[in-house]
């Protein structure tokens, strides 16, 4: 497991070059311009200087080792400094930000917060409500809780989030009255800071909205898939053989079967981590939550590609990683599974 | 058999029928049968006769729905187990009545050590702690003849070969020393020279510890090998019982008579083909009226389809579900 790990990791190396070389070409081929938000007076002359500061006179395959080397080296470096470890000139050159020539990974920095508690957050309790509702509805199948479960996942499913999150919107900040304990804001506040029981309500609150709208939409999949594993290992004749030996039911249920039913179910679980970060950016947007999502929205919109290049690249590590993760948990709980 | 000697099982009248959306299912009709202490009881029939489904109905491992048992009663040791709650005929389960089941590649759950199912019987049942499940674990191992028991415990149900896995399951059925042992076509799944390993396991244990079997197979050359009594079910009843050699040699029912022909030389001379039994199996949809067997009879008459035979006793502990008979 442990050469399999470490080989698997090696291999991610020449995978992320690649991918990250696939998306610095394909951003330069879309016909997007750092200079086109700029007001219509300025000449065309005047632009092309702008592009020239911005690096954007030299050939694709030149930016893109400069790229290379201000992510892959000199952003470690500067992590290291921030560390206290400093190593060679500390005045190297960064990932830099075409709209706000601050570099990226600070602001991605400063925005991780949000993701990470609003869709983290969000998948950790829709993996939570998901793992339940699948146990039942599959031991109880056919029985109204099992139908109202398939309904609402059918809804979770179905219906997408930017129409949910309005929704929401619309009955809990609009309809509502302010004053209410339904009320929820509709903008998420990032400059709150939790201090005391008032302001983490306050926090809770405008968590609230988000969180569940993206963990529905999440935990309607991951029932799903519960309850499909679930049944499959339910007809097992190990299970047969289980309540042969005279095991509680709930012994049966709770180790034999969903031992087995959740090996599928992890690796979806994880592989679904990376794409929880993709989904979220419609969320993102709808609440207000300035998280990596709505930060990927703007540099799109203004064609900041070291933004766009690096943030989409991030995303690209966390699929490889998780997919790893998946492999390695599954080689965890599958005795049968041997990597080496 | 110990003549005279009191059942330590008898059930009477069992009746079990499923509803599907079909329609339903009679599986178990009126099964009357008994077991006495140490007898190693053969049950053949063809098929879907419902072998499996009686056994499975005395300890409650039917699901339900859609299994429904309608009637009938099965004494274990004083106690009527179709009366009995879930919870007193788990407590039965697995520690008064062990089962090993056909499949032995499927039986064993995959994500669990053998010795983990192997001790969980035992820590149930015996209140063992972990340490002394764990000796007893390797002791039954040991018992069920695999090799390296100590270290085989930690091993999962993949590392093991189909006969071995066998082995696992019988040391699991009879971890918490039953006095009933079920065995549900136990060698089927096997290649032959395993099956004769299994068989000559289970003969030993038998003397050894004393318990008795309840051996349900396809297979009469096994029953006749292993058997002290035979029970011959035919669409879900039982058309025949009688001790071993009574059977082989005296078959009543020309269901018995059929299924002895399909034995490539076991009665009289070997015939030039295999015979066969033709027809189909009777369909359960209703509570039988007639004798299931008649339209594949060769005996039958008016009276088998008007009225079902009853079962009655012939000889000294040889009884037949038949109007029919072989010198008459
Ligand atoms: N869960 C179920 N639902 C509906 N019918 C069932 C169910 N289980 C068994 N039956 C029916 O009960 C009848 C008896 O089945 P049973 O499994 O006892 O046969 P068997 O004699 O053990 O056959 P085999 O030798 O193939 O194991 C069959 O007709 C079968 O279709
Ligand atoms: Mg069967």
């Amino acid at each position: 497991m442990f050469n399999f790990t470490v080989r698997r990791l090696l291999f991610t190396i020449p995978t992320l070059l690649f991918i990250s070389f696939v998306i610095f070409f394909i951003l330069d081929a879309a016909p997007s311009d750092p200079t086109g938000n700029l007001p219509l007076t300025i000449p065309p002359d005047v632009r092309e200087k702008i592009r020239a500061s911005l690096g954007l006179d030299q050939p694709m395959i030149v930016r893109y080792l400069l790229w290379c080397k201000q992510f892959f080296i000199n952003e470690p470096l500067n992590l290291l400094d921030q560390w206290g470890l400093h190593l060679g000139d500390p005045d190297r050159l960064r990932v830099i930000s075409f709209q706000t020539r601050s570099p990226v990974v600070d602001m991605i920095a400063e925005r991780m917060p949000q993701t990470l508690w609003v869709v983290g957050m969000s998948y950790v309790v829709g993996v939570m409500i998901a793992l339940p509702i699948g146990i039942i509805s599959a031991v109880r199948q056919y029985s109204w809780f099992d139908q109202l479960g398939t309904f609402i996942s059918m809804i979770g499913f179905s219906v997408p989030t930017f129409f949910t999150g309005v929704l929401m919107i619309v009955v809990f900040s609009t309809i509502v009255p302010r004053d209410s304990f339904f009320w929820f804001p509709s903008i998420y506040d990032t400059t709150l800071k939790v201090t005391d029981w008032a302001s983490f309500g306050a926090q809770v609150r405008q968590m609230a909205m988000p969180v569940f709208v993206l963990a529905l939409y999440n935990a309607a999949q991951i029932s799903r898939f519960m309850r499909a594993s679930m049944l499959d290992n339910l007809n097992q004749d190990y299970v047969r053989t289980a309540r042969a030996k005279g095991l509680r039911e709930r012994t049966v249920l709770l180790v034999h079967v969903l031992r087995n039913s959740l090996i599928p179910v992890i690796t979806v679980i994880a592989l679904g981590v990376p794409q929880v970060f993709g989904g979220a950016i419609i969320t993102e947007q709808v609440f207000k939550v300035n998280g990596l999502g709505q930060l990927l929205i703007i540099a799109i919109q203004g064609g900041d590609i070291p933004t766009v290049q690096t943030l989409t690249f991030i995303f690209a590590v966390l699929i490889v990683l998780f997919n790893l993760i998946a492999d390695i948990l599954y080689g965890i709980l599958d005795p049968r599974i041997r990597y080496d | 058999m110990p003549e005279g000697a009191a059942p330590i099982l008898d059930v009477s009248g069992l009746k079990t029928v499923f509803t599907t959306r079909s329609g339903e299912v009679h599986a178990v009709n009126s099964v009357s049968f008994n077991l006495a202490p140490g007898e190693l009881l053969g049950v053949v029939g063809e098929s879907g006769s419902g072998k499996s489904v009686t056994m499975m109905s005395l300890i409650g491992l039917l699901p339900s729905p859609p299994a429904e048992i309608r009637g009938g009663t099965a004494m274990f040791d004083g106690h009527d187990m179709l009366a009995m709650s879930q919870d007193e005929l788990r407590q039965i389960r697995g520690s008064r009545i062990g089962f090993v089941f056909q499949d032995p590649m499927t039986s064993l759950n995959p994500v669990f050590s053998v010795g983990f199912q192997l001790m969980e019987p035992l820590r149930v049942h015996m209140n063992m702690n972990k340490a002394q499940a764990r000796a007893r674990a390797i002791e039954l191992l040991e018992l069920v003849g695999i090799p390296d028991a100590e270290s085989r415990l930690d091993n999962f149900p993949h590392q093991f070969s189909g006969g071995m896995r066998q082995r696992v399951m019988i040391a699991i059925a009879l971890a918490c020393d039953p006095q009933i042992l079920i065995a549900d076509e136990p060698t089927t799944a096997l290649d032959v020279t395993i099956q004769a390993q299994i068989l000559e396991l289970v003969k030993e244990l038998r003397q050894k510890l004393g318990m008795a079997i309840i051996w349900i197979t396809h297979d009469l050359g096994v029953i006749a090998g292993i058997a002290d009594r035979v029970r011959v079910m035919y669409g879900g009843q039982v058309v025949e019982q009688a001790p071993v050699r009574e059977l082989f040699s005296n078959p009543l029912h020309p269901y018995t008579r059929a299924l002895l022909e399909t034995l490539p030389g076991f009665v009289g001379a070997r015939s030039k083909r295999l015979r066969t039994i033709e027809g189909q199996p009777p369909s359960l949809d209703r509570q039988p009226t007639s004798c299931p067997f008649r339209t594949r009879c060769r005996h039958a008459n008016d009276q088998c389809a008007r009225e079902n035979p009853p079962i009655r006793t012939i000889a000294n502990g040889h009884d037949v579900a038949c109007f029919w008979r072989p010198d008459a």
